[in-house]
């Protein structure tokens, strides 16, 4: 019953948003970390999305998932500021704070968790319609 | 006589696979909505039923094939054409997919419904007459 593929299908598409959600939280609870002694901050992740194709290998059939398929770095220069008394101060008195934008990141979540809520919609459809499908001939 | 039971179900049932590879195929549509460069993809219920049920005349056994990726009676995918570009060029749309799946979804219970209907005349064909 190719049916059941929607809930592997689905599935994958909510646990890359949830990875997704995961690198969110950690950049946004990191935006305002500044550089260790080493000088450097933490740096924005970002979450890069692959189509997978589904079912056992050999027989794969035009049903896409989706998977992560790396963690990116954002490498450009994080945000410093002129503050010669902060302990973490080099030696011109800037600090070096990473490179996290605030509002790209709620963007992000936002983004994520409406993409994770339509597939969990999906699922449920998917079930109902499998549910009615399993009382054919009943009643 | 067995044929003949089955044949009354037979078209019904093929719907029912097609609307189901349908709801499978947007469901990765939409699992796919924030991958950069995936294409959306459909297909013609209307031309991909009358391919399946027009071959059902002419050889047996075709419900197998339908079932099968890639066999000669899958139903063709074609690529949607998107109303707004995006920069990834990522071509899904996220309201025509959830309006399809939502189309699709209640039409799969309608087809469902007919196939239950159905099946309870016929049921109700074999019964005696003093069964009530």
């Amino acid at each position: 019953m190719s049916m059941f593929r929607i809930f592997d299908v689905a599935g994958s598409a909510v646990s890359a948003q949830s990875q997704r959600l995961n690198v969110v939280a950690s950049n946004l609870a990191n935006a305002d970390t500044v550089a260790g002694p080493d000088g450097s901050a933490y740096k924005a992740r970002q979450v890069v999305f692959q189509t997978a194709l589904m079912g056992p290998p050999g027989q794969r059939d035009s049903t896409a998932g989706v998977r992560v398929s790396t963690i990116a770095e954002d490498n450009t220069p994080g945000r410093r500021v002129h503050d010669p008394k902060h302990p973490s101060a080099d030696a011109g008195g800037y600090v070096t704070f990473s490179n996290v934008n605030p509002v790209e990141e709620m963007v992000n979540m936002m983004s994520a968790s409406r993409s994770y809520q339509n597939n969990i919609e999906v699922m449920n459809t998917a079930r109902s319609l499998l549910v009615k499908t399993l009382q054919i001939g009943q009643s | 006589m067995i044929p003949r039971l089955s044949d009354a179900l037979d078209f019904q049932s093929q719907a029912l696979v097609l609307r189901a590879d349908r709801q499978r195929l947007i469901a990765s549509n939409i699992a796919n909505a924030d991958t950069p460069g995936f294409k959306s993809r459909d297909f013609d219920f209307a031309d991909a039923l009358r391919t399946a049920t027009g071959s059902t005349q002419a050889g047996q056994g075709i419900a197998d094939d339908i079932l099968q990726p890639g066999g000669k009676s899958a139903p063709r995918l074609r690529y949607v054409q998107p109303n707004q570009t995006h920069l990834d060029s990522n071509t899904v749309d996220m309201d025509r997919e959830r309006a399809a799946f939502v189309d699709n979804a209640v039409k799969y219970e309608a087809t469902l419904r007919f196939i239950n209907g159905s099946v309870r005349s016929m049921l109700d064909a074999m019964k005696s007459h003093n069964q009530g």
